[in-house]
């Protein structure tokens, strides 16, 4: 027989290995990357642009192009994902469209992200190409907001249901209409989820390859007004790019480098923002 | 200085799906009096409470019929404003409901929607904290958090944010229910001040206290207004024998 203190202490040894292999885990990759790019990564890596197919010179242009597609995502997805969440939470009661729509989001979550690059190469590259000019940041960057609409719908439905009724038959009481309390009430008190659910959006849209792999140029490109429409490089599919080719491992560590530390940085603020903010709305 | 009647409810009935909750309700509201309603848990207090300012509109699957009159006429009637009732008729919860926003924000939350200008916001945010008796309290932390003050503060709060909006009547559900002796005192008191300018109907538990400020009860019971009278009346001679066995605590 095992007591029961004895097998605390077992579990609680379970628990805190299991902690430690994910932190090792996590140092490990993190610490490999950090080391083996940081052997390539300084400011002209950053700032310039490539030279000798991205043998020699900087990645300015694959930096650029990332936050040029995310930036089209989420200005595609969070808009429309917050709209359906809200219509979720508050205009339906739970009947058979509102689960039809929860089914579609989950499944649209499920697709692999190979899949959605395959659907935005015919949808934007072949249907549509008159109007998104084939490959460009309009069409990669609408596949990648594609691919993150069920993260963003996803986290701002729980932080919209986490606003107390309370609050909103207060509103009520006090004359406001529906939409005045949503605007008033339910939207900023979910605004530090709904951040979530966007920086969440934004690391998946700039760590994805597959989504954009047919929508992207390798060469060096710079987008040119009108940008939308122009094609552009993205970091995730050049370090495939360079890799596969054994172009330059080593670059291609530099940026993946830049990579991690731009999604780092960005959870970083978005938490930092959170805590500012659940300091002054909610408590 | 009997002003007559605010409101007069007729044949009031309401079902919750096939629930039968109000049952042929009649009732007179007069006008700058406290009328208290009271009854055992579940007998339709609070769904009484929110015919008068039709906050049961939002809930799914209610069905009512029968009138209730505001100043005479019908809240019912098919063309009414359920926004310009409700600025007439504000409402107290429970449970203290502050937004979570500063305490200005709190009062100035209901005059921004009917549309009060920024000049006039600073006075009607002090007006009403000064009616809810929380102006001393709170005058040096207007920019505070609201979810900052205490359970009793919160409840003022409350008020002065149902103030704000001049309402003419102002419904309490169980005001004091989830606040301490002190605070529930101090509540009192404001009520008895808040008669002079407005109709009050509070729903209570506590029959104490609703001898102690009422001056007209009601007592309920599975959805029924089994007695309504002068609030002395009620408690020292009740004619129903229900009510009596109720304010005695003979009932279960
Ligand atoms: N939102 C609702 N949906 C369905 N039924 C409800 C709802 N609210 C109340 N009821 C039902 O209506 C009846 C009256 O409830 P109500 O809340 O009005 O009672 P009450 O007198 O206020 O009780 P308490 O003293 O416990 O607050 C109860 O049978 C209750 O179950
Ligand atoms: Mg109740």
């Amino acid at each position: 027989m095992i007591n029961s203190k004895t097998s605390d202490k077992v579990m609680k040894g379970v628990f805190w290995f299991s902690a430690l292999l994910i932190i090792s885990i996590l140092f490990l990759i993190l610490g490999y990357v950090f080391v083996e790019g940081i052997r390539v990564v300084n400011l002209s890596f950053i700032s310039d642009m490539p030279k000798n197919n991205w043998r020699e010179g900087g990645i300015y242009p694959a930096i650029v192009g990332t936050f040029y597609l995310v930036a089209v995502a989420l200005l595609f997805a969070v808009p429309l994902g917050v709209l359906t969440a809200i219509y979720l939470v508050e205009f339906r009661k739970e009947d058979n469209l509102t689960s039809i729509i929860r089914i579609s989001v989950d499944s649209l979550n499920a697709v692999p992200s190979i899949v959605f690059g395959l659907f935005g190469l015919s949808l934007f590259f072949y249907y549509l190409k008159d109007f998104t000019g084939g490959p460009t940041i309009f069409s990669g960057g609408l596949t990648l907001g594609f691919m993150i609409l069920p993260t963003v719908i996803r986290t701002a439905e729980v932080a919209l249901r986490t606003v107390p009724l309370s609050e909103k038959l207060g509103s009520y009481a006090l004359g406001a209409t529906k939409l005045q309390t949503i605007s008033r009430i339910v939207i900023p008190s979910s605004i530090p989820g709904i951040i979530t659910g966007v920086i969440l959006g934004f690391g998946r849209a700039a760590g994805e390859t597959a989504p954009i792999i047919f929508m992207v140029a390798l060469n060096p490109t710079m987008p040119e007004f009108p940008y939308l429409f122009s094609q552009c490089n993205a970091l995730t599919t050049q370090i495939y790019y360079l890799t596969s080719e054994a172009i330059s491992i080593e670059r291609a560590f530099g940026m993946a480098f830049v990579l991690i530390s731009i999604i780092l940085i960005s959870n970083y603020s978005a938490r930092l923002i959170n805590k500012y903010l659940a300091r002054n709305i909610r408590r | 200085m009997d002003d007559g009647n605010e409101i007069e409810i007729r044949d009031l009935n309401l079902w919750y799906g096939d629930n039968h909750a109000l049952k042929d309700v009649n009732l007179d509201i007069r006008k700058n009096r406290i009328t208290a309603l009271i009854g055992p848990s579940g007998c339709g207090k609070s769904t009484f409470l929110r015919c008068i300012n039709r906050m049961n509109d939002l809930i799914e699957g209610v069905k009512i019929k029968g009138e209730v009159l505001l100043n005479g006429e019908n809240i019912y009637k098919k063309d009414v404003d359920v926004v310009a009732l409700r600025k007439r008729i504000g409402q107290v919860f429970q449970k203290p409901n502050p937004f979570p926003m500063s305490i200005y924000d709190n009062v100035a939350y209901g005059p921004r929607i009917h549309g009060v200008g920024k000049k006039e916001l600073d006075g009607v945010v002090e007006k009403s904290l000064k009616d809810a008796a929380l102006w001393r309290e709170v005058s040096d932390r207007l920019e505070g958090a609201a979810l900052d003050l205490s359970g009793g503060q919160q409840q003022r709060l409350c008020i002065a944010r149902a103030l704000a909006i001049r309402p003419d009547v102002i419904l309490f559900d169980e005001p004091c229910s989830a606040l301490d002796p002190i605070s529930t005192h101090k509540i009192e008191d404001l009520l008895q001040e808040l008669k002079k300018k407005y109709t009050i109907v509070i729903v209570t538990h506590n029959m104490q206290q609703a001898a102690r400020v009422s001056d007209y009860t009601g007592f309920f019971l599975l959805g029924e207004m089994i007695e309504f009278n002068r609030t002395r009346v009620l408690f020292e001679n009740p004619e129903m024998e229900q009510t009596e066995d109720y304010i005695t605590g003979r009932f279960g």
